[in-house]
């Protein structure tokens, strides 16, 4: 079940999509973030996907790790879909069945609002999936460099996300192996209410909050035996540079967002 | 009689269509007799943990089966949990594991598991912290306030409390100082000759595992590469070291000693059986 966490997950590779600089990456994920939220035609999501589509072949990522990205968020879908199938106010009614009534536009505002969620999670897990956590906090830190003249602790974020990231891998390893010892010692996870439910969990959350106390402390102590001291005057090991690729890259990805928005105009 | 234990062309693949797909273990077949202390011994990555982790269903093979005295652990998926109660399984570091307020109740989550209760869970849990060397004193410690050592102790008597017919054990002497590792070794000696319980002990230490065993198993890249008493298996150095294995320091000794050209069998594992080859070899020669 842990096994479905594909958060943060990299699959290495050595496609186009992989060699993009990260910033590029970043940036198409909020221009396509942005597109898909302007999008309102069945037309516009049609060729949204297509670009997932097109992307999703050119990184060589499977579409079933893809697919298995959704199947954490699969009950909001579905919470999602339902509210919107029978809540939408107005509109052309196609079935009305007592109290229950759906809607030309609840059925569109349904299929609409579900497509969006599943483009926008593949969107950016397929980001996840073609850069390296580190180069991805890196080239975040990059990015959001400007801010720091308003004070804003940019490496410091940058630096805890990447700890962040960092640690998700090794977190659900630990975890899955005090589950597995806890299982050898007839633990019992699944079965039982609730209440039950919950009270199984505490044999697996001590121990990894224990676990997680001693990892931070000796990720400080690790981190300070090496002079860390924020991010002042610091320099990058790889230093990110835009190539020939990444200008494609952008002026493509900015050509179909300002495409999807000028297409809200001809559609009502 | 019948093995304990039947393991029958066990394969187990990891990450099954993913690009990370590869076979931790691949048609394994061995058998576990009743009663024994058995050695199992490999390089990282040849599939140890992977087997340990299928005697006690924790893992289900791709393919293969394991059989507990004659039958298949996954014929009935739901009971897997008695099955777990009857080989257990003391995982690598296992002090990781500890969770509960006091030494004593950490002791009897798994006892308790099993249902027991009252007089039998305290005789369950006080045996076992005796076993393992577990002052009473500590028991109604927080084992947080342990040392490291203490606290592993504490973490296999909490498998060994569930008196589970076979016991495995990963490792359970990494990362303890010599002399830890020799008291600990001395604790799960005595439980096997008072328990006469099996044992199947992961190591990659040859010399822990040629003092303590009575049969040894050997791994390499997820196949069986050698089983037999330890003068069997030492007797083919050749082929463990090739394997990237090590042989115990005495029979490292014998097999230069060899090379010198005395007759000494290579075989010998044991401080005490090279000094009685060592001395038949005298008296022989001083007779000529």
């Amino acid at each position: 079940m842990l096994k479905d966490i594909t958060l943060g997950q990299y699959f290495p590779g050595d496609t186009l999509a992989h060699k993009l600089d990260p910033r590029t990456k970043i940036l198409l994920v909020v221009f396509y973030i942005v597109a898909l939220f302007c999008a309102k035609s069945l037309l516009a999501y049609g060729i949204l996907a297509l670009v997932l589509a097109v992307c999703v072949r050119i990184s060589k990522v499977g579409l079933k790790s893809l697919v298995r990205g959704l199947k954490p968020v699969v009950f909001i879908l579905i919470f999602t879909g339902v509210l919107n199938l029978f809540f939408t106010p107005g509109g052309h009614t196609l079935v009305q069945w007592g109290v229950v009534r759906i809607s030309a536009e609840g059925l569109r505002n349904a299929v609409f609002m579900v497509l969006r969620i599943m483009l926008l999670i593949m969107g950016t897990f397929l980001m996840t999936y073609t850069t390296s956590p580190i180069s991805l906090t890196d080239g975040l830190e990059r990015l959001l460099n400007g801010l720091k003249k308003l004070h804003v602790p940019v490496h410091e974020l940058a630096m805890i996300m990447s700890i962040a990231l960092r640690f998700i891998p090794t977190l659900i390893e630990e975890t899955d192996k005090i589950m597995s010892a806890q299982k050898a010692r007839g633990a019992d996870f699944e079965s039982g209410n609730v209440i039950q439910k919950a009270r199984a969990l505490i044999p697996i959350l001590v121990p990894l909050f224990v676990s997680a106390i001693r990892r931070a402390e000796e990720l400080a102590v690790a981190m300070e035996c090496r002079c860390y001291h924020g991010g002042e005057g610091r320099t990058k090991l790889h230093v990110l540079k835009y190539e020939g690729r990444d200008l494609i890259a952008l002026t493509l990805g900015v050509l179909i967002t300002a495409g999807i928005i000028a297409l809200r105009q001809f559609t009502v | 009689m019948e093995p304990i234990l039947q393991i029958q062309h066990l394969t187990h693949t990891y990450g099954v269509g993913t690009p990370f797909q590869r076979s931790a273990v691949e048609d394994m077949s061995f058998d576990v007799r009743d009663g024994e202390f058995l050695g199992v011994i490999g390089h990282t990555g040849s599939g140890k943990s992977t087997l340990i982790q299928h005697l006690n269903g924790l893992l289900r093979p791709t393919s293969g089966r394991v059989l507990l005295r004659g039958k298949d652990i996954w014929a009935e998926p739901k009971k897997i949990r008695d099955v777990r109660f009857q080989v257990g399984l003391v995982f690598q570091y296992p002090e990781y594991q500890l969770f509960e307020e006091t030494v004593y109740k950490d002791i009897a989550f798994g006892p308790t598991n099993q249902g027991l209760t009252g007089a039998e869970l305290d005789r369950r849990v006080r045996e076992a912290a005796r076993l393992v060397g577990v002052r009473d004193d500590q028991l109604d410690k927080s084992p947080f306030e342990l040392s490291g050592g203490q606290k592993r102790r504490v973490a296999l008597a909490g498998v060994m409390a569930m008196e589970p017919e076979v016991l495995v054990l990963d490792e359970p002497t990494a990362g303890l100082d010599p002399a830890g590792r020799e008291n600990l070794m001395a604790n799960i000696r005595d439980y096997h000759r008072n328990k006469k319980r099996t044992i199947i002990l992961v190591s990659h230490s040859m010399d822990e595992i040629a003092r303590n065993v009575d049969r040894i198993l050997v791994l390499k890249s997820g196949h069986v590469l050698l089983q037999g008493t330890p003068a069997e298996v030492f007797a083919r150095a050749e082929e463990l070291l090739s394997a990237g294995l090590d042989v115990p320091q005495v029979t490292r000794v014998a097999r230069a000693l060899r090379e010198r050209g005395l007759a000494i069998d290579p075989a010998v594992y044991t401080v005490e059986a090279l000094e009685r080859e060592l001395t038949a070899l005298r008296e022989g020669g001083a007779s000529c």
